[in-house]
């Protein structure tokens, strides 16, 4: 129920209006692209490239003549997907750590604050790199790679909210009443760290768009035939002195795409109390 | 003090020697045999064997890790495996590119970001501060990659200011490498002046609501003296922090942007290693572009220290 009355009261935040109507229309394109785009995406049609903007290609045609529109809906779409499995990863793991470190306290949380140093060593570049030299590319990986750096995103917010949870009457009772510390995170803290954790994911949702434009341009990401944002903006690089538009619209979509989530989770984040706020909800670029 | 600092100069030697570890464990133990995976599956078995001799396979893990170890601290970092030269000698050429850009960006992304944080802090609520934001809101937005390839096409291409790509040694000629790093630069700085904006200016904000800026007010300051005397100081500990963590984004967008300039940095010498295969360069190139993000780490930690005495007796315990 807390969800609903901050989500309500959020709705009072213009940037948070402003947000909630792009990510709702970035959302609304990927889905829509699962089922039917304006033109397929797999035909080539060499003699109609590099259209310009027209009545039937809106948004022109790139170097093998597909139509722009419909590559922008499903690179937006796999985008989104990267970047919504890097925060279930970085979340599912995350979450439970930062949890029980404030939980147990004493050596298990030095061990996981540790870890957790030790991971922001790691940019998802480098694990990229890493994987990439293991497996070879492809989108899978980049996924893995930008998930990986969400895990001490996640146990960083999850064990900041907490802290300051486990040290309220509630818990104490709780704790009397005989349940573990297992079930008192599970049953008590969670749900009270959980609009936290939203406001993160929303963030790291959209540095996941931006990560992941960056690992498919230098090649580590999305492979052809697929396409996502960054490998859009790989293959115009080739002919962006002669045909601007074909890497100016793919990043257009970028910008707008995290300024949306951005603006999204600000919103959640100022309407949320804001002495929970200071514990956690660091910035960092992927 | 000279004890915390020992304290966290053994944490990062554990740190190091378990990333370490780890790297080797990835790249030397997991591909089975590593002078195979080196030379994919059409390579005869002669060439493996001649591999696996010049690689020291034929000893056992655990010394072949410390032979790797030993040659860190001495420099050697082995023979590449595509390129025919030392690893230290290639990795070597390739920071006198990358790291001046980084430490460029660091550098411009501070003198950008910083006072644009406090004048939006000073300005809160008024057209000035939302202006601010909404330029860092964009900013921390754009790709520094797409960013990089609009400043190719406006200041080199169609102004023909400065060169579209391309590295003269510094050697040969300093103002044309110096030259050739300005866009990279720019690039790389604005996105990262864009969060530190943000970051100064909520720091500051906070700070101002503290008692000893009402006791300074009280004693006669104006507010910008106030703001300047006691809240930018105060202020500064948090934006450290995240300046310290934001250099390991700065390392990563120096790999990906070099790729825009065609620039010969360690980003590219990585690139053509994992394409080559060439497990030597890539487990060392890591190793150091690691060492690189965990030594910042420890500077920011000392600095805070030095400027927060409550850190170093351990009074002041992190929130989160």
């Amino acid at each position: 129920m807390a969800e609903q009355s901050t989500f309500v009261r959020a709705l009072h935040h213009p940037s948070f209006r402003l947000g909630l109507l792009g990510s709702a229309l970035f959302v609304l394109l990927a889905l829509i692209s699962l089922v039917w785009t304006p033109h397929p995406t797999d035909i080539v049609d060499i003699p109609n490239r590099f259209a310009n903007v027209n009545a039937n290609n809106w948004l022109g045609t790139d170097y093998l003549g597909r139509d722009q529109l419909s590559l922008l809906m499903v690179g937006i779409a796999s985008s989104l997907k990267v970047a919504l499995l890097a925060v279930a990863i970085g979340a599912l793991i995350g979450v439970p750590l930062g949890l029980m470190a404030a939980a147990q306290r004493g050596w298990l949380e030095a061990v996981i604050l540790r870890f957790n140093d030790f991971i922001f060593a790691f940019p998802a570049i480098i694990s990229a790199i890493i994987i990439t030299t293991l497996f070879g590319p492809s989108a899978i990986n980049a996924m893995v790679a930008i998930g990986i750096f969400n895990i001490p995103v996640f146990a960083r917010v999850a064990r900041g909210g907490a802290l300051s949870l486990w040290t309220l009457e509630y818990v104490d009772a709780a704790k009397l009443s005989g349940l573990s510390n297992a079930q008192i995170s599970l049953r008590h803290i969670m749900p009270n760290v959980a609009s936290l954790l939203i406001v993160q994911a929303t963030i790291q949702l959209s540095l996941g768009v931006l990560a992941e434009a960056g690992l498919s341009y230098i090649g580590l990401g999305t492979q052809p035939p697929d396409t996502s944002l960054g490998l859009m903006l790989k293959e115009a690089q080739s002919f962006f002195f002669g045909f601007p538009m074909q890497a100016i619209i793919p990043g257009m979509a970028i910008v707008l795409f995290v300024i949306s989530f951005n603006l999204l989770g600000d919103g959640l984040r100022d309407t949320l109390d804001p002495k929970l706020t200071k514990a956690g909800g660091v910035d960092v670029a992927g | 003090m000279i004890g915390f600092a020992a304290k966290r100069l053994f944490g990062v030697a554990v740190t190091l020697l378990v990333a370490a570890a780890i790297l080797f464990f990835l790249l030397d133990i997991l591909p089975g045999d590593p002078a195979r995976f080196m030379l994919g599956i059409n390579a005869t078995e002669d060439a493996v064997a001649a591999l696996r001799t010049e690689l020291g396979l034929d000893q056992p893990a655990f010394n072949r890790f410390f032979i790797w170890l030993l040659g860190l601290f001495q420099g050697d970092l082995g023979i590449s495996f595509s390129q025919r030269m030392p690893v230290t000698q290639l990795m070597a050429e390739r920071l006198q590119v990358s790291l001046p850009l980084a430490l460029g960006a660091l550098a411009l992304s501070t003198l950008i970001g910083l006072p644009i944080g406090i004048f939006a802090a000073q300005h809160r609520g008024k057209l000035g501060d939302t202006l601010a934001m909404v330029l860092a809101q964009i900013g921390i937005a754009i790709p520094n990659f797409w960013f990089a390839m609009l400043l190719v096409l406006a200041f080199a291409v169609t102004w023909r200011i400065l060169p579209p790509g391309g590295f003269v040694p510094w050697g040969e000629n300093p103002l044309l490498a110096l030259r050739s790093l300005v866009l990279p630069t720019i690039a790389l700085a604005l996105p990262q002046a864009a969060i530190l904006a943000r970051v100064m200016r909520t720091s500051l904000v906070d700070v101002m609501q503290a008692d000893f800026i009402r006791s300074a007010r009280a004693k006669g300051l104006s507010q910008s003296q106030a703001i300047w005397r006691h809240g930018v100081r105060n202020a500064l500990l948090p934006v450290l922090t995240i300046m310290g963590l934001q250099f390991a984004f700065l390392i990563a967008g120096t790999i990906i942007v070099e790729n825009v300039f065609y620039l010969p940095g360690l980003g590219r010498l990585i690139f053509s290693a994992i394409s080559a295969r060439d497990l030597i360069v890539v487990r060392s190139a890591i190793l150091v572009l690691v060492a690189m993000v965990i030594l910042v780490m420890f500077i920011v930690d000392l600095a805070y220290a030095l400027v927060d005495p409550r850190i170093r007796t351990g009074g002041g315990q992190d929130d989160g």
